[in-house]
């Protein structure tokens, strides 16, 4: 008997059927409770479109128009929905497009499956047509990923896909499954994949630690709590929202971790990082315990680490044991799920309020208002801001808008201006730093959320790394709101081309397409505004439309974002100018 | 914890898939750190196999490394242990003229000095079979080469450590 290394589900169905791998591929899928996959055929997936084309009514393909545009909208199906998104292309440049979304999915811990065709077994390394070695391409970015070559294979392979990309700190599976495993019979019977003895999802909460970390807390005069995105995966929001208000606790969020608590709540004290708010990144050099949770302390939040939080006592909670340590020695480290964790932690917490401590918080985000947000949100200048128009998005939204945002200046504006009043409203490539990922993944966030309001924010460059999806909102009729802040810059660079290069703004000037009659070329209804009095009234426009919405504003062409945290400089370095 | 340079040994516990290989040595590869030796065979459980690599690098890479290992999911446990927590050895292989064996008499006394197991003797060649410790190993290289050898070859290192590994009770866990 073979050992058993993984557990499953019972089947539902007592008997099996005999079925070819490719429509196992698709029943799979539909057991796993997909109802919309992104990709673009090809050679070597053909037997499964056909399959996709038998089940249709059942499952939903779109067709993207680039695979790379298919792995970012299966990125926003997940990271709006928290379910597994799901890609599908063809072997060779097919499998080699995907991998920019795999990757973003990997850093950004984005669970994923994606289905690649692959050319017959028997062809394997001998360079057939579009023959690629997807695995070994994609391993170093994939949480998970395997080769099948028998049909028989399919049923067990994707039921432990679905459970690795979506248990414990989710990410990026891919299966590549060659052509005579999709032609082939195989008996098939679908069981859930439950656990797989080499791998601990989710580690089991040591109670010491729980009560290490509360004692720490509890004794401190100036806590101050980072959250990042694991608060969101680990569904985790009311739990932090306790955990904040009783201890009375400032608490600030990575720009992954956004929109897991309300803008507007009192103790939330705004972003870290790089251009992140003014007072947590400089109180982080003042707090006295720090209390990490579901973030990992990414050089864009820590700055320098040599000067990083020395001084405080560093408290970490996260799901996956290789985060502790790895960058900030922590004092005390809670592995385990963020809602388990923080559930314990609540009934051994003082409650107590750190007034004045807080108070430093709101001293510093006045400075803050005075010297950047006033000019960011009500300027006074003739061009048009960034900021001002993400401030007409919150009023006609009513910070209920889910905001997809692109890579660069605008990203930034987005996550620092965005009001956030709902969780998993923020979906932006953090880790990666991908841009073109904003057009595709809005398309898979408004799939997976209809009834949300769903507005990508988008740079001029940006946008024209993925433009092409335009055709499939157009042919999906996904009514997605798109701006693009077009300042004819690749603004970010150009902002470090002017502070730590003299300006020398080499390839960063972007001479335009006129973008309003592109978007109509693909019937989008389209708007261009230059003036700010123009402003209101388009982006009221724009949101009451029931329809997707192109609404393109040119912004002042070399402002820059502030606050800063410049390479290599302390987190109370921060300037803002 | 000692950002000391020195020779770790990884251990690694995993099911024997295809492709963790490749996942193995991309971790060592994404760090820049050089692969001294690594060796992969069958462990003490059946169907789990066991990597043992080392490497010249400070505790704390190691244990992040060590981190970074057993967040694969096919991996079951990884470990870091210095010289003095293993029992190690590497053997080694030469191939010999068989003329040198009958006109240089010394060789027979290294052979017999070095606790050197001859493994075949024929009209052409001899093999020898030696297992140890490095410098031993290249103690006795360093005496043959004098009169010549056609091929030599040293294995990676191999070793078991002086505590517990406890693999057996993880897998049972999982299966209670």
């Amino acid at each position: 008997m073979d050992t058993q290394t993984i557990k499953q589900n019972k089947s539902v169905a007592n008997k099996t059927e005999r079925i070819t791998g490719s429509e196992a591929v698709i029943r799979c899928l539909i057991e796993e409770g997909v109802d919309v996959l992104y990709g673009y055929p090809g050679g070597a997936i053909m037997p499964v479109y056909d399959e996709i084309y038998k089940y249709q009514g059942k499952i939903h393909h779109v067709l993207t128009r680039h695979e790379q545009g298919a792995a970012h909208a299966a990125q926003g199906y997940a990271r709006i929905s928290g379910k597994v998104g799901v890609a599908m292309a063809t072997s060779g440049p097919g499998a080699t497009n995907l991998v920019t979304g795999i990757a973003d999915a990997q850093i950004d811990s984005t669970p994923l499956v994606c289905i690649t065709g692959q050319v017959f077994s028997h062809l394997l390394g001998s360079d057939a047509f579009q023959e690629t070695d997807i695995v070994g391409i994609s391993t170093p970015v994939t949480k998970w990923n395997c080769q099948v070559t028998k049909a028989s294979e399919i049923p067990e392979v994707l039921a432990k896909a679905f459970y690795i990309a979506k248990s414990g700190r989710p990410g990026p599976v891919l299966i590549d499954i060659t052509k005579d495993a999709q032609v082939s019979e195989l008996d098939f019977q679908y069981k859930k994949c439950t656990g797989i003895r080499s791998y601990i999802a989710v580690p089991k909460i040591k109670s010491d630690a729980v009560k290490a970390a509360a004692d720490l807390i509890n004794n401190a005069k100036k806590p101050m709590i980072v959250w990042g995105q694991g608060v969101i995966l680990g569904e985790a929001e009311n739990e932090l929202k306790a955990v904040m208000e009783k201890a009375g606790i400032p608490s600030a969020w990575t720009i992954l971790g956004a929109s897991a608590i309300p803008t507007s709540h009192p103790l939330n004290i705004g972003m870290v990082g790089m251009h992140g708010n003014y007072a947590p990144n400089k109180l982080t050099n003042e707090c006295d315990v720090l209390i990490a949770i579901g973030m990992r302390f990414d050089d864009r939040v820590t700055g320098n680490l040599a000067t990083y939080a020395k001084q405080a006592k560093i408290v970490h909670f996260d799901i996956d044991p290789a985060e502790i340590d790895k960058n900030v020695k922590t004092d005390v480290a809670v592995i385990g799920d963020a809602k388990d964790s923080l559930a314990q932690l609540l009934p051994l917490l003082n409650e107590t309020k750190h007034e004045s401590w807080l108070q430093e918080f709101k001293d510093l985000y006045q400075i803050e208002f005075e010297k950047v947000i006033k000019h960011d949100i009500h300027p006074e200048k003739e061009g048009l801001t960034m900021g001002e128009v993400l401030k007409q998005i919150n009023i006609e939204s009513e910070g209920k808008a889910a905001i997809v945002s692109d890579v660069g200046q605008h990203q930034m504006i987005a996550c620092r201006y965005a009001d956030f009043n709902v969780t998993k409203s923020n979906i932006t490539s953090g880790g990666l730093g991908t841009m073109g990922f904003a057009l595709p993944a809005a398309i898979g966030a408004k799939m997976a959320a209809p009834d949300r309001e769903v507005v990508a924010i988008i740079g001029d460059g940006g946008y024209q790394m993925n433009i092409q999806e335009l055709g499939t909102i157009f042919q999906q009729q996904v009514p997605v709101k798109i701006v693009v802040l077009n300042n004819e810059f690749l603004g970010m660079v150009r902002q470090w081309q002017q502070l730590f290069f003299d300006k020398r703004y080499a390839s960063t000037e972007m001479v335009n397409p006129d973008f309003v009659t592109i978007a109509k070329g693909y019937h989008i209804e389209a708007c261009k505004v230059v003036k700010r009095e123009e402003l209101a009234d388009a982006v009221k426009e724009m949101i009451a439309s029931k329809k997707s919405y192109f609404l393109e504003v040119c912004v002042e062409k070399e402002d820059n974002v502030f606050p800063m945290i410049p390479t290599g400089a302390s987190v109370s370095d921060v300037r803002l100018s | 914890m000692s950002e000391d340079i020195k020779s770790y040994t990884i251990s690694i516990y995993t099911e024997n898939n295809i492709g963790l290989l490749n996942r193995v040595s991309a971790i060592f590869q994404r760090r820049h750190i050089n692969i001294e030796s690594l060796t992969t065979s069958q462990s003490e459980i059946e169907g789990v196999n066991r990597f043992v690599i080392v490497v010249n690098i400070c505790e704390n890479q190691a244990k992040k490394i060590v981190g970074q290992f057993e967040k694969q999911i096919e991996v079951i446990k990884a470990y870091y242990h210095t010289e003095d927590e293993t029992i190690f050895t590497e053997s080694c292989m030469f191939k010999i003229k068989s003329e040198l064996l009958f006109e240089e008499p010394q060789i027979q006394n290294i052979i017999k000095e070095s606790n050197t197991r001859i493994v075949t003797v024929n009209k052409e060649f001899f093999v020898l079979e030696k297992s140890g410790r490095r410098h031993e190993i290249e103690a006795l290289r360093r005496d043959l080469n004098v009169f010549g050898i056609m091929q030599f070859v040293r294995s990676g290192r191999i070793a078991v450590t002086k505590d517990e590994m406890r693999i057996t009770e993880m897998l049972d866990a999982f299966n209670n």
